[in-house]
């Protein structure tokens, strides 16, 4: 069956599926802007290499079988003195390709931003929804809590919750844990900006006259709020979620840095760059520089993403 | 001669106050705005009541208080005998409101963007688990649209076209009441003659019964058997239609029909209503019209009219007669 032909109505209306979709305002926008299709490009080859890092990757470095110490800090380009093994970006004190540790760093940086952005969305969506539409008391502690937790910096959030998790889980699983961790510390100090586009928006939609129309069907709270109004505050959450991958990528690269987030053993692009500052000052620059240029290249060109999408899908900027 | 919806008493209050830390700060008390301030009226099956009044005369509010949108402060709506905000029944509630549907002033904000037009249509149906398959294509076809727009979405419509929607969707649970709020005023003239038609014909098909809400006098003129003029929430004429526009009793109902531009006055003098309607919060006492009256005497600033009889027209004003003498008298210039 997979190699069936189409028939000619279903391809006729794939093609014109694709030429709406081509030829759609958002489509138009996004060919004319000339940094968001480059940094489009720049993402989507990250997440692509980052994905098949296993396969692109010319070495595992999280398998120590495969380690010689003796190609430890190696020139990018070079040959090593040794054994004669050239790396693209040279290699770290434990003689792991500054390459592969980037691919498999990037993985992880990625995983955790993505994880994370979606936990705060899924909170803060929730929360800014029935903030909104059930109004009252329901409002005033849900968006108090908000307003408390924003005059804290999220890194410090962040880190508290990080602290108070480390606490209680036990030290056997630390390393296991710590992605994990990671991901619920920056999720939950990120979701007040969901929560809070989300509840300006619903407050906007819930006085429509189809929300009335759906309540005086008889439709349940839930089920508005689900079916209604989501789907017409998605457009704000959508930019939102893209900055704030960005953020979380470099929320984790951060914490990573000062020795909080992911451990050596499962390196994050924030954990080699503190391993790499170390050499810094005695002329291996090379270990800290390919993955700061990664972070920078992800952080910037998803940063850029997300501004041209909050331009092309904000009607009022238009 | 049964009446379907019976409102007895019918007040709503808005509590219209500043917040409590503002309240505190700067010593205000609290502030409640009466919307809608004791009004009965019946109204009887298969035949077409209208409220008409200026903005803000609380005559939306009593719409979506019928429909069971906003729950009345005092007083009761019954419909077939049963009353929406006190009915514990589940069933019957449930029977109510797939017997009771609403079309909305604002066809662009009615329908949901995101929603193809098929769902919208049958969702009254959907909700209680119904059997859809089908319903849409021919509710569209009944209100006057193509049934291959089922899969469109709302934006490919124009306005008159999404008032249709409107309609398909109000039909789509067999209702016996649907009650309509303004639903033209948002419409080009040519387009509100079409969809005026529709609703007509589709109560003479359906028996339907309606509550039609308006600001329009001409609309109202064609549509209504029965007219209720509302007046700063209060009901201060009811009236058959051609009594109503022969011989109104109320010098507010006088004051309006000499406001309405007409075709065949062409380059009348229109003499502007007198004095703005007063602020709902604090209400004038009395007759909540006597500042505006040319006939008020001193008991209108006291004493609020009731309801009295006056032939076929129920009208609360202590001078009723002398109104319609003088309406009588020079109908032309009657403010």
């Amino acid at each position: 069956m997979t190699d069936a032909p189409l028939s000619p109505v279903r391809e006729a209306r794939a093609v014109k599926r694709f030429k709406r979709a081509w030829d759609s305002d958002f489509a138009y926008s996004f060919r004319r802007s000339p940094v968001a299709v480059v940094s489009f490009v720049v993402v989507a080859i990250l997440i692509l290499a980052a994905v098949l890092a296993p396969v692109i990757a010319p070495h595992d470095p999280f398998d120590p079988a495969t380690l010689n110490l003796m190609n430890g800090f190696t020139p990018p380009m070079t040959e090593n003195q040794f054994t004669g093994e050239v790396f693209l970006l040279g290699t770290d004190d434990q003689g792991r390709d500054v390459f592969s540790t980037i691919l498999y760093g990037m993985r992880i940086s990625l995983f955790v931003g993505f994880s994370a952005v979606l936990l705060a969305m899924v909170i803060g969506v929730t929360l800014g929804l029935v903030a909104a539409y059930i109004g009252g008391w329901t409002e005033t502690i849900i968006m108090r809590t908000a307003d408390v937790q924003l005059t804290f910096p999220a890194i410090l959030v962040a880190m508290l919750i990080f602290g108070i998790a480390k606490g209680i889980t036990p030290p056997e699983f630390r390393d296991q844990m710590a992605i994990w961790v990671l991901i619920l510390a920056i999720g939950l100090s990120d979701w007040v900006q969901f929560a809070r586009v989300v509840r300006g928006a619903t407050l906007v939609e819930k006085n429509k006259e189809y929300v009335q129309a759906a309540r005086l069907i008889g439709r349940s709270r839930g089920a508005i709020m689900l079916r209604h109004i989501l789907p017409n505050v998605l457009n704000p959450v959508l930019v939102i979620a893209t900055i704030s991958l960005a953020l979380a990528i470099i929320a984790e690269a951060t914490l990573s840095f000062l020795g909080v987030g992911a451990p050596p053993t499962k390196p994050s692009l924030g954990t080699l760059i503190r391993i790499g500052q170390e050499f810094m000052f005695s002329g291996e620059w090379w270990i800290l520089f390919f993955p700061a240029l990664a972070l920078l290249a992800l952080a910037l060109s998803i940063n850029l993403l997300g501004d041209w999408l909050r331009d092309a899908l904000n009607p009022r900027l238009r | 001669m049964t009446s379907l919806i019976s409102v007895r008493g019918l007040t709503r209050v808005f509590d219209v106050s500043k917040p409590w830390l503002n309240r505190v700060l700067e010593r205000l008390p609290k502030s409640y705005l009466t919307a809608v301030s004791d009004v009965s009226f019946e109204v009887e099956e298969k035949s077409v009541y209208a409220l008409v009044g200026e903005s803000g005369s609380g005559k939306s509010t009593i719409g979506k208080i019928v429909v069971g949108l906003v729950p009345p402060t005092e007083g009761t709506v019954e419909i077939e005998g049963v009353d929406l905000s006190r009915e514990t029944d589940a069933a019957k509630v449930d029977r109510i409101r797939s017997d009771v549907q609403m079309i909305f002033q604002d066809p662009y904000a009615s329908l949901n963007p995101r929603w193809r037009v098929r769902d919208i249509i049958a969702e009254p149906v959907a909700a209680r688990g119904g059997e859809t398959a089908g319903l849409a294509e021919r509710l569209l076809e009944q209100v006057g649209l193509s049934a291959a727009d089922a899969s469109k979405f709302p934006h490919e419509f124009s306005g008159g076209q999404r008032q249709r929607l409107c309609i398909a969707r109000a039909l789509a649970s067999n209702p016996r009441v649907i009650v309509c709020d303004e639903p033209t005023s948002a419409l080009d003239v040519s387009v509100q003659a079409q969809v005026l038609n529709l609703m007509s014909d589709l109560r003479q098909e359906l028996g339907l019964t309606y509550l039609f809400i308006s600001h329009d006098l001409t609309v109202v003129q064609h549509m209504a058997d029965r007219i209720g003029v509302l007046y700063l929430g209060r009901l201060v004429e009811e009236a058959p239609r051609d009594t109503l526009f022969e011989a109104p009793a109320h010098p507010y109902t006088q004051m309006l029909f000499a406001a309405a531009p007409r075709m065949d006055a062409f380059g009348r003098e229109v003499e502007p209503p007198k004095g703005e309607i007063p602020d709902a919060i604090n209400p004038p006492p009395g007759c909540a019209f006597h500042p505006r009256c040319p006939l008020a005497i001193e008991r209108c600033s006291v004493e609020r009219p009731e309801m009295r009889t006056l032939g076929e027209t129920r009208v609360a004003c202590h001078r009723a007669e002398e109104a319609v003498r003088r309406f009588r008298a020079e109908p032309a210039t009657a403010e």
